[in-house]
């Protein structure tokens, strides 16, 4: 039972880690822009692939990868994707910075449906199987199994998570970002320079989105060009959960979300006395963020915010 | 944003030039539909339900400016509703037009359901909200197999028939579905240009301010969910009668993002600019079947661009249906 227990814990912060990558992306991007990045999904994809890519490319035999190639295949891609990401905010969502709050939403799922689309033309429709990024050992842990991947999975994003948090509160560039997330026209009116915020912040979502990307990638041993829209619809949720432009907001909902998922997937039955099956843990997360938005609008760590600084442009 | 303002750029003979060429275009292209490919029609067909659905979005997108992106779930009421009421899985044989009615009131008391507790969210929020309950709803349906035979769906539906003509043939469905567009089409143009209409474009212009003038907007918007929820229903009660066949794979949340997409690329809040946008969405894919997924590749990076290059949708708001009344009478 304890085994169980420990083990269902590490799956659920495995996964919530994942989440929390990618939630941090939507959140950032909400807090300078107010806008919900429907193709950062794509990034997360995108990482994958962009891994896979440089494996093949620069390194050629995947399974004789050493621990070097591993590591420069990870960076690399994930920049890759950070400057990728910089670049669709210039073409898609500057152009609309002063349109309604609508159309940089709409127009990312422009973005989305090309990446999908583009990787599937360039890549192939069908799943590829991806390479492991940790040795494959297993450790058994107080009556649970362990394995090294979920260690892995665990420390790269704890490091990426503590880098950014660090970042965000103690560098100049992070009090740009925080300024201009704040207020935009208050930011602007102080010199700040609101385009670098916002190049900063679409740099360093999707840099995180792709670090999950590849994560999950390896601990599932699998990737397709599709495999962002489902994962990024729960890291949004886990970000709206959290409290939607709040940091440590996007942590706590991937990490509560995670939690539900995968307890639900064991406790749901057994309480339920087995009318309610595994296949309802997605009806408990959405049921879950339905309520605690009835509750508390602006979600757990967000701020209440008064409806004339949220909304200071049409909606429509 | 008003919707009655006359653009007096536009000259009285030029806007009846282009009053008399859509209003040509549209007639030409809705009677020489009967006279194409089975194929063809189908297509005409999928388009028309994909206007109607819009139409209904509209409401509540447009006209009150709320973000619903769980739309789809009502489509999906009005679907299994025909397919439990006229199928072999619950034996029940039902007729259609009595199914119509069912499903356009248990359309309605969902809408009211969706809109109670969602009323007090405001844009993101609320969008997330619907998109939770639009999933859920497709996840029910999707696990509840002894009624809805789960991801397997209902199949052998039975064929409609209004007062014993039966309608079951691409041509046949194409006439019932051009005459409830029309209907349907008609009467939200009048909703919108009824007072409440009006009191929806004040809430959707500054919520607070419509408060403050004495609209009750908790009951306008309720009324704006519900009706829109019912139109959802009744286009769901057609696609399955249609299609004799429903499955949760076709309510899934891409295709609520499909609806919204034609809203706004057509012209947000313009029941005009929503056929233009089902066309766009709908048409150009079948039109490039050739190019295969190059095709959808083009699509999004043609939704870019259109949404930068015209924000305001190919219709804008201030060419509405009335606009082209006045050009034909030139008044």
């Amino acid at each position: 039972m304890l085994g169980t227990f420990i083990q269902q814990t590490v799956n659920a912060l495995t996964i919530g880690s994942i989440y929390a990558l990618i939630a941090l992306g939507y959140t950032m991007v909400y807090g300078v822009l107010r806008m919900i990045n429907f193709a950062h999904g794509e990034m997360f994809m995108l990482g994958a692939y962009a891994a896979f890519l440089v494996l093949t490319v620069f390194v050629g035999d995947i399974g004789a990868v050493g621990a070097f190639g591993l590591t420069l295949a990870f960076f690399g891609a994930v920049i890759a994707v950070g400057f990728f990401g910089v670049g669709i905010e210039r073409l898609a969502y500057k152009p609309l910075r002063n349109s309604t709050r609508l159309a940089p939403m709409l127009s990312s799922l422009g973005v989305s449906l090309t990446l999908v689309t583009g990787v599937q033309i360039l890549a192939g429709p069908q799943p590829v199987a991806f390479p492991s990024f940790f040795p494959a050992t297993r450790y058994d842990f107080m009556g649970g199994t362990v394995t090294s991947v979920q260690i892995g999975i665990l420390v790269a994003a704890f490091v990426l998570m503590f880098a950014l948090y660090t970042l965000v509160n103690r560098s100049r560039m992070g009090i740009i970002v925080r300024a201009v997330s704040e207020s935009r026209p208050t930011a602007q009116l102080l010199g700040i320079n609101v385009n670098l915020a916002i190049s900063a912040v679409f740099f360093s979502g999707p840099l995180l989105g792709a670090a999950g990307g590849i994560l999950y990638a390896s601990y599932y041993g699998i990737m397709s060009p599709t495999m962002g829209a489902v994962i990024g619809l729960k890291a949004f949720t886990a970000a709206i959960l959290g409290g939607i432009g709040s940091i440590p907001g996007a942590m706590l909902g991937a990490y509560i979300l995670a939690f539900v998922e995968v307890g639900g997937t064991a406790l749901l039955p057994l309480i339920t006395n087995g009318v309610l099956g595994t296949e309802y843990r997605d009806v408990l997360s959405f049921a879950i963020l339905i309520l605690v938005l009835l509750v508390k609008p602006a979600g757990i760590l967000g701020e209440p915010v008064s409806e004339e600084s949220m909304v200071y442009k049409r909606e429509f | 944003m008003s919707n009655t303002s006359t653009s007096p750029s536009v000259k009285p003979q030029a806007s009846r030039l282009v009053a008399v060429l859509v209003l040509a275009a549209i007639v030409a292209l809705a009677a020489a539909t009967p006279f194409l490919p089975n194929y063809h029609i189908r297509v005409v067909n999928s388009l028309l339900i994909y206007i109607l659905l819009g139409i209904g979005l509209n409401i509540v997108i447009g006209y009150t400016g709320l973000l619903d992106l769980g739309f789809v779930a009502f489509y999906a009421v009005g679907a299994y509703t025909y397919a439990l009421l006229a199928s072999p899985q619950l034996d029940l044989h039902l007729p259609f037009l009595l199914i119509v009615g069912i499903a356009a009131v248990l359309g309605m008391i969902t809408g009211i359901l969706l809109g109670i507790p969602v009323l007090k969210l405001r844009g993101d929020y609320l969008a997330i909200v619907t998109l939770g309950f639009g999933e859920i709803i497709r996840i029910v349906i999707n696990n509840v197999d002894w009624l809805t035979g789960g991801p397997k769906g209902i199949a052998r539906l039975d064929k409609a028939s209004i007062l014993g003509v039966e309608i079951a043939r691409p041509v046949e469905i194409y006439w019932l579905l051009l005459v409830t567009v029309f209907l349907v089409g008609l009467f939200v143009w009048r909703l919108e240009r009824s007072i409440l209409g009006k009191a929806w474009a004040a809430i959707r212009e500054d919520q607070d301010a419509a408060r403050g003038i004495g609209i009750n907007t908790t009951n306008a918007k309720l009324a704006a969910f519900a009706t829109s929820a019912t139109i959802g229903a009744i286009a769901g009660t057609i696609f399955a009668a249609s299609q004799r066949f429903v499955s949760p794979e076709s309510f899934t949340l891409q295709e609520s993002v499909l609806i919204v997409l034609m809203i706004v690329i057509g012209g947000i809040g313009n029941i005009l600019g929503i056929v233009a946008g089902a066309a766009i969405l709908i048409l150009l894919p079948e039109v490039l079947r050739e190019f295969a997924e190059w095709r959808i590749l083009f699509l999004g990076i043609l939704m870019v661009v259109l949404i930068i290059v015209r924000p305001a949708g190919i219709v804008p708001r201030t060419f509405g249906p009335e606009k082209l009344i006045r050009g034909l009478f030139g008044k």
